[in-house]
């Protein structure tokens, strides 16, 4: 059932440990596991990391998007005080290039330059201010090349080509029953043209983490990433290491939001640990967090959808313009997400749908919250208004009669899984009472649109009211081997059961390590459960994305229960004899019959451990025609959005946001809330405040000073 | 240079600072007191909040020498001894805690509202915490809280 382990090498930095906690099974709201130590500063984070000796870290990047590198001179930054070294591509002694899909991201570049901001030499140094000065002093001789920043000239044939598989990255088209003869059938027909921006993460950890050689020429990375089993491949390939001799261990995450499933700085700190034979910790700061990590894909958007007078939709016609920027990323998947929710949750009899990637000059664009799905959604509610408008029908009636139902099929050909209550949380929304609406003139200032700016006193104010439905793929699609590994033992200690459950799943706020142990709980009947931390010792858990860990790594928690479970009542049946009936653990003793017949403490002389692999049933890649059974299942979600404008200015206030949505069961109710706010606020801030600014292939907000978050002022 | 201060009541001397280091960089990998955070260093998200002679400060923006002979309080300082403080105990109960990241921060700001305003209303609460920036919940616990340790009278 497991996959080969990693040798276990002692490790060169003490593990912050697990912290026992106690009550708090599946459906319960208990507190999470992490929230004292966060509360009091006390937990580490990768950017607190410290150890004797250590040395920072500092990237050299490309002020140009696209130029040739003539030659790198690091000499005079190597002679200065205190810097310990100074590497180039052609220190990098395995593979020159990473990516998660497609290796085509240089780990420093040589010859081209792909963006601003990509990576060039590293510097070690003894004071984070020497690192820099250092990097200054690096001479680079750049010949500036014209960037190819639009991502619809960049797919045209004759276009320069950035890479030498060509500019598209990737094209999906879905062809679905016959849009051209159907086409005659509708009676209204709505065209429209959509943009969405680039989007930031925006996460407020930093990237960072710190490498410690082990001596033997291996290396620790104590880090904050999504994926811990990934991160090691990609960096043990580049480094020209067997992979047992790079181990990962997560440190405290500060937020993810998918701009931590690639590399950033893993490679470079444990290049220049090994070279330097210290421990090397890397920071990046806010500014080069924006060139450090993928963004939100840009996309353009056109539709065509026709529907008969009584507002049955009759077919769609969509093309979408992804621009992936210089690398790949996880730009394939998101090509394939776009295609096949570009139609929305809705039945749709006829579509087609053409999907384009694009490799340009500008920033890579990888994984961001609800990749695909958030571009498109915007497309096709878009649409669904205007057809409203166009039908004279309500925009909620619109999509209430044709939303899809389990047994339909997707314009991809999958087959819709039940549940899929789109018409329910459609009208569970509509039927939220409606927030009062208070006389505009003479508020408190904070109370509307503007704010204290003070634009406006209330005149030229007006309400409105907004509802849209999206869903996306919970787990990962297309063929993808998802699965996780835990492995769970149960012993004696202090004279009280324990349960140790240890996985490599990252926890990056979300709160999985709480979930883990309810989950523990609640299948061993214990009450004392400790999550270990995550690392690569034990079997790869899956990435920390597609919504897919309480479902995935939650499964293999339960199912190495089980398995636990199973050789307990083993040994049970050997103490009692075969007879001895329907066997349960409650409260730490087995239970049969509901009379305790032997404490667990009696039959756990020696521990149990099992690793267990889980997986969700298979998905496939698309055929030609983008038909397959594509995805494994669906998460559907309603929302109003109650705002009030000022006409004149155009600013915006958030009333209210309301949402119903198909969670499945709860496992940790608060934290399930905590995730849905979550996610509307950052769907509310790229609706009125976020987008990077690309000029020229540039960026020209990499602040929060000038790239907006929502703030308490913005929020509902 | 060598920099005199007192930190969380205690009196703490450094060496060989370099004049360029903030406030926070002292705190952090000097001082060993790595719970006020480095998310923007230039004082848009509030995550290294401190008190400096009482007032609520961005330690990004401080220059070390300016600390000098400073009084300061860091979230490691707010609670007194082992027991946390209502304010850390209302964030933990609400669930206004998701990464964490922007916590410190949060919990030093709300404990400043509430020194000055123990019964702040829903719009002093939001004014109040504007400069804090935080991306994993959507504030909407953290306002829980902060309504929560005002009702049971933090400060």
């Amino acid at each position: 059932m497991t996959r080969a382990q990693t040798v276990p090498a002692t490790p060169t930095r003490e593990s912050p440990g697990a912290p026992v906690t106690r009550p708090g099974g599946i459906g319960e709201s208990t507190t999470r596991a992490d929230g004292v130590p966060k509360v009091t500063g006390e937990f580490e984070y990768s950017s607190d990391l410290s150890m004797d000796g250590m040395l920072w870290g500092a990237t050299l990047r490309s002020p140009h998007p696209h130029a040739n590198i003539w030659s790198v001179d690091a000499s005079e930054a190597e002679a200065m005080r205190g810097v310990f070294a100074v590497l180039t591509h052609e220190d990098v002694p395995g593979r020159k290039v990473y990516g998660m899909e497609i290796p085509d991201q240089p780990v420093l570049a040589w010859e081209r330059v792909r963006f601003q901001g990509e990576p060039v030499a590293v510097v070690a140094a003894d004071h984070p201010e020497t690192a820099r000065l250092a990097l200054e002093k690096v001479s680079v001789e750049y010949e500036v090349l014209d960037p190819l920043v639009d991502a619809e000239e960049a797919i045209k044939e004759d276009a320069p080509k950035l890479h030498l598989s060509g500019n598209v990255l990737r094209h999906v088209r879905i062809e679905h029953s016959d849009v051209g003869s159907a086409a005659a059938e509708a009676e209204v027909v709505v065209k429209g043209e959509y943009e969405v921006g680039m989007q930031d993460q925006a996460f407020l950890g930093p990237e960072s983490g710190l490498a410690v050689p082990d001596g033997e020429g291996g290396v620790d990375l104590y880090i904050s990433t999504q994926w811990l089993h990934v991160d090691r491949d990609q960096i043990a390939e580049s480094l020209g290491l067997p992979p047992e001799m790079v181990r990962l261990e997560l440190s405290g995450v500060g937020g993810a939001f998918g701009g931590r499933e690639d590399l950033s700085m893993q490679i470079h700190a444990c290049l220049l640990a090994l070279h330097t034979e210290r421990p090397v910790k890397m920071v990046y700061n806010r500014e080069e967090s924006f060139y450090g990590h993928v963004h939100r894909h840009p996309a353009k958007m056109s539709y065509e959808h026709g529907a008969t007078k009584s507002g049955e939709l009759v077919y769609v016609k969509a093309r979408f313009v992804l621009d992936g920027g210089a690398y790949a990323s996880s730009s394939m998947a998101v090509c394939l997400n776009a295609a096949t929710f570009a139609c929305g949750p809705y039945k749709m009899p006829n579509a087609e749908v053409e999907s384009y990637l694009a490799y340009t000059n500008n920033p890579p664009c990888g994984a961001m919250r609800g990749f695909g799905a958030v571009q498109a959604c915007f497309g096709h509610e878009s649409q669904m208004d205007r057809l409203a408008v166009a039908l004279g029908m309500d925009p909620v009636e619109l999509r209430i009669q044709n939303a899809i139902e389990p047994g339909d099929r997707f314009p991809f050909g999958q087959e819709v899984p039940p549940p899929a209550p789109v018409a329910e949380i459609l009208e569970r929304v509509k039927a939220m009472p409606m927030p009062e609406e208070k006389e505009v003139m003479g508020r408190d200032l904070r109370e509307l649109p503007g704010g204290v700016s003070n634009t406006t006193h209330g005149e030229g104010v007006r309400r409105g009211v907004g509802y849209a439905v999206s869903f996306k793929n919970i787990g990962f699609s297309a063929g993808f081997d998802d699965y996780s590994t835990a492995r769970v033992t149960l012993s004696v200690e202090d004279g009280e059961p324990l349960v140790r459950v240890h996985t490599a799943a990252a926890e990056v706020g979300q709160g999985l390590i709480t979930l883990q142990a309810q989950i523990a709980r609640t299948e061993l009947g214990v009450e004392r459960v400790a999550v270990l931390q995550a690392d690569t010792r034990v079997g790869s858990a899956g990435s920390t994305s597609a919504s897919r860990q309480s479902y995935v790594t939650g499964g293999a928690v339960q199912k190495a229960c089980e398995a636990v479970r199973e050789r307990l009542f083993e040994r049970v049946r050997e103490e009692l004899g075969e007879d001895s009936g329907d066997l349960s653990v409650e409260n730490g003793d087995i239970v049969s019959g509901g009379e305790v017949v032997l404490p667990l403490s009696e039959v756990l002389d020696e521990e149990i451990e099992e690793t267990v692999e889980y997986r969700h049933k298979p998905t496939y890649p698309p055929d030609e025609n983008g038909q397959g059974d594509v995805h494994v299942q669906f998460a559907y979600a309603a929302h109003r959005a109650v705002v009030e404008v000022d006409v004149e200015l155009g600013l915006v206030r958030v009333v209210e946001l309301a949402t119903a949505q198909d969670v499945g069961k709860a496992i940790n109710p608060q934290a399930l809330e905590g995730q849905i706010e979550g996610g509307v606020a950052q769907g509310l801030g790229l609706a009125l405040l976020e987008e990077l600014q690309i000029k020229d292939g540039r960026i020209q907000n990499a602040s929060f000073t000038d790239y907006l978050l929502p703030t308490t002022l913005d929020m509902p | 240079m060598q920099l005199r201060l007192e930190v969380n009541g205690e009196k703490r001397e450094v060496d060989s600072v370099w004049e360029g280091e903030s406030l926070l960089y002292v705190l952090r990998e000097r001082l060993g007191l790595p719970g006020s955070k480095n998310a923007c260093e230039q004082g848009e998200c509030g995550s290294c909040s401190v008190y400096m002679d009482g007032i609520l400060v961005c330690s990004c923006l401080v220059l070390s020498g300016q600390a000098e002979g400073r009084e300061v309080v860091t979230v490691e300082g707010i609670a007194g001894g082992d027991e946390l403080h209502p304010v850390q105990e209302a964030f933990v109960e609400a669930g206004a805690v998701q990464c964490g990241f922007c916590t410190p921060g949060f919990v030093v700001a709300t404990h400043d509202l509430l020194r000055r305003k123990p019964e702040p209303t829903d719009a002093e609460i939001r004014e109040a915490l504007a400069g804090n920036l935080c991306r994993c919940t959507g504030y909407e616990k953290i306002l829980d809280a902060v309504r929560l340790a005002a009702e049971e009278g933090a400060l």
